[in-house]
């Protein structure tokens, strides 16, 4: 047999299904690569494979017409391939499907077991910076208040004027039937105050600043600078969890206020137009019809959101491990677990302030 | 040392030329009027000092850096003003590894391997499998390691890895930036070895930039040294001891530079 030609690797693919053919006309006993024009690895893969499979079929070609620069090559190659081909993924077997719901249980326990842990870290360092304040960092403090408050003023606004009209215009239409569209002011009032500006608020905010802080901590536990951290004596929950925390503690509170603020006047805009409730009138309602309990819970239920997103999304960055892709795996494993926690409490809160008749 | 005999400087065939180039980051200029030549066959190391722009001039030449002026032409192909098609077919004739490796983090070093496969060539999976199986084992690591995420391998075998990537395609060029750069001494020997080695079975050309003294002396068939903006001084490296300049003096020189030289000899 007699090759000639290239064989090399951009054009292994012209001639890869008429090389596994070989040896099906009768044994071949030489290959010769005199003619060849190029050899690279690949190439001499090709043939060396070739010639172990022919030698399969019975009969060893020897290969000649090499020079000494091929032959080398081609002796190189041979003795680089793998004496087993690296194992493939395999299907999984039944057995294996039970470990694996075993282990995410396992897993789940252990987590719940670490993020209590941490929860509590947490809170014993913050109680250690409140007695003794200095150990507070207040440039990081102030960075975090300004990156997840002050900056996010204006999506919460929208969000929250955007809010405000469409319960006007949705209430609108269903009071309308009984005549009775001036209560579209304390529908508004007593849905978003109680409920809707804060808890909408916070999906905002685990959204944007929890995935913010899951990402940061996670890029720096890949590159190993918490590590660096602790053997300069720094505490990273000093450092990185509790400015964070704080901020998002005292700013969610302000941002739910903005929001709230933006969805009543959105809400008054809106019953204006489409109602024809005055400014004037929607004030008095507002004042005289809404107990101060409905501002009153929304607000209380605040710092807790805050504390829930915070501390999620501080966890889930030192849950990171290893490479980029643990970095965003982590971050949507905080947004959704930060949002479903909030969810959660709110729930609670909704039972117990109904339990307390408040 | 093993250098082999430079052809007669007639018919050499220059591979890399780079001419007047200008590199600077905004005030800060890098290179200025740097003309550079690499011969086939040969492995050039390209020293020089913190800040001398060796990554950038590497950076330059594969493309990831454009360079203010100049004139880079690899392969016959002009790599700054060319039409798109000619870099694409002489981006797959060059191998690039990076000083930390670089390697796809979510993939195993086997699929590491066969990402430019897949991207470039049209040959079936198994026999992709199969290159990649043989361009892992040329560079040293054990079949175990086809399986693992860079996150699982060492410094030394991240290096490997790496070059089995580049080597990918069956490339005539490898770029290599600081290979032996956090190797201890004996992995970094060998990883000179397997370079060597590799270069004289597979006749590669192979830039590397380096401030490993040892490797110079080891693989080096020439050295350009890059100081004030532009190569300064460019020979194999028995001559580096005659250039007139205190940096070049003082590395080629200096007490390390005696002990690897002795190392050698």
């Amino acid at each position: 047999m007699r090759i000639s030609g290239s064989l090399v690797t951009s054009a292994l693919h012209l001639v890869e299904d008429r090389i596994r053919q070989l040896g099906a006309g009768g044994p071949v006993s030489t290959i010769d690569i005199s003619q060849l024009d190029a050899l690279d690895t690949a190439g001499a893969y090709v043939l060396v494979n070739t010639q172990n499979s022919l030698a399969q079929a019975g009969h060893r070609p020897r290969i000649t017409g090499a020079t000494a620069d091929r032959a080398r090559l081609i002796e190189k190659v041979a003795s680089a391939i793998f004496e087993a081909h690296a194992p493939l993924q395999q299907r999984t077997t039944l057995s294996e499907r039970v470990a694996e719901v075993g282990r995410a249980t396992v897993g789940v326990v252990s987590n719940v077991a670490n993020f209590t842990g941490f929860i509590g870290l947490v809170i014993a360092r913050l109680v250690r910076t409140i007695v003794v304040p200095r150990r507070l960092r207040v440039t990081a403090l102030f960075a975090q208040m300004a990156q997840t408050g002050y900056n996010a003023v204006p999506i919460i606004a929208l969000m929250g004027f955007l809010i405000g009209i469409v319960l006007a215009f949705q209430g609108a239409v269903q009071l309308r039937q009984f005549g009775a569209e001036v209560f579209v002011v304390d529908l508004i009032a007593v849905s978003v105050l109680r409920e809707l500006g804060i808890l909408l608020t916070a999906i905002i905010v685990a959204g944007r600043s929890g995935s913010a802080y899951t990402a940061a901590i996670g890029s720096m536990k890949v590159h190993e600078e918490i590590d660096a951290m602790r053997t300069l004596g720094l505490d990273p929950v000093e450092v990185l969890v509790l400015p964070r925390l704080i901020a998002l503690v005292l700013m969610l509170p302000v941002l739910g206020l903005v929001a709230n603020l933006c969805a009543l006047t959105g809400g008054a805009v809106m019953s204006w137009l489409e109602l024809g409730v005055s400014p004037n009138m929607y004030v008095t309602r507002l004042r005289e019809n809404t107990d101060i309990w409905h501002l009153a819970i929304g607000m209380i239920k605040a710092p807790f959101f805050a504390f829930t997103i915070a501390v999620v999304a501080c966890w889930q960055g030192f849950q990171v491990a290893g490479s980029a892709d643990s970095v965003g795996e982590r971050t949507r494993a905080s947004v959704v677990q930060g949002i479903f926690l909030v969810i959660v409490l709110d729930a609670i809160f909704s039972v117990l302030a109904a339990e307390l008749g408040i | 040392m093993t250098a082999t005999e430079h052809p007669p400087a007639n018919n050499r065939e220059a591979v890399i030329k780079v001419r007047g180039v200008m590199n600077s980051f905004g005030d800060h200029v890098v290179h200025e009027n740097l003309d550079l030549d690499v011969w086939r066959g040969e492995v050039l190391g390209v020293v020089g000092g913190s800040g001398t722009g060796k990554s950038v001039l590497l950076r330059s030449i594969v493309g990831l850096q454009r360079p203010a002026a100049g004139q880079i032409e690899v392969l016959g192909a002009d790599v700054l003003h060319g039409s798109e098609e000619e870099i694409d077919a002489v981006e797959k004739r060059w191998g690039v590894a990076f000083q930390n490796g670089a390697l796809f983090s979510s993939l195993t070093v086997l699929e590491n391997v066969m990402v430019p496969m897949r991207e470039h060539l049209q040959i079936s999976v198994p026999l992709m499998r199969e290159l990649a199986e043989l361009k892992i084992s040329l560079v040293g690591l054990p079949i175990n390691s086809c399986g693992k995420l860079p996150s699982e391998l060492s410094g030394g075998m991240v290096k490997r890895a790496a070059l089995a990537r580049a080597l990918a395609l069956d490339p005539e060029i490898v770029f290599l930036d600081e290979p032996t750069a956090g190797l201890d001494p004996i992995g970094a020997a060998k990883y000179d070895e397997l370079i060597r080695e590799l270069q004289v079975s597979l006749g590669l050309t192979v830039f590397m930039v380096t401030h490993d003294l040892d490797s110079l002396y080891a693989i080096c068939d020439r050295i350009a040294v890059l100081a004030d903006k532009r190569v300064l001084a460019e020979g194999p490296i028995s001559s580096m001891t005659r250039v007139k300049n205190d940096w070049v003096q003082e590395y080629f020189t200096g007490p390390r530079a005696r002990a690897a030289q002795q190392k050698d000899l």
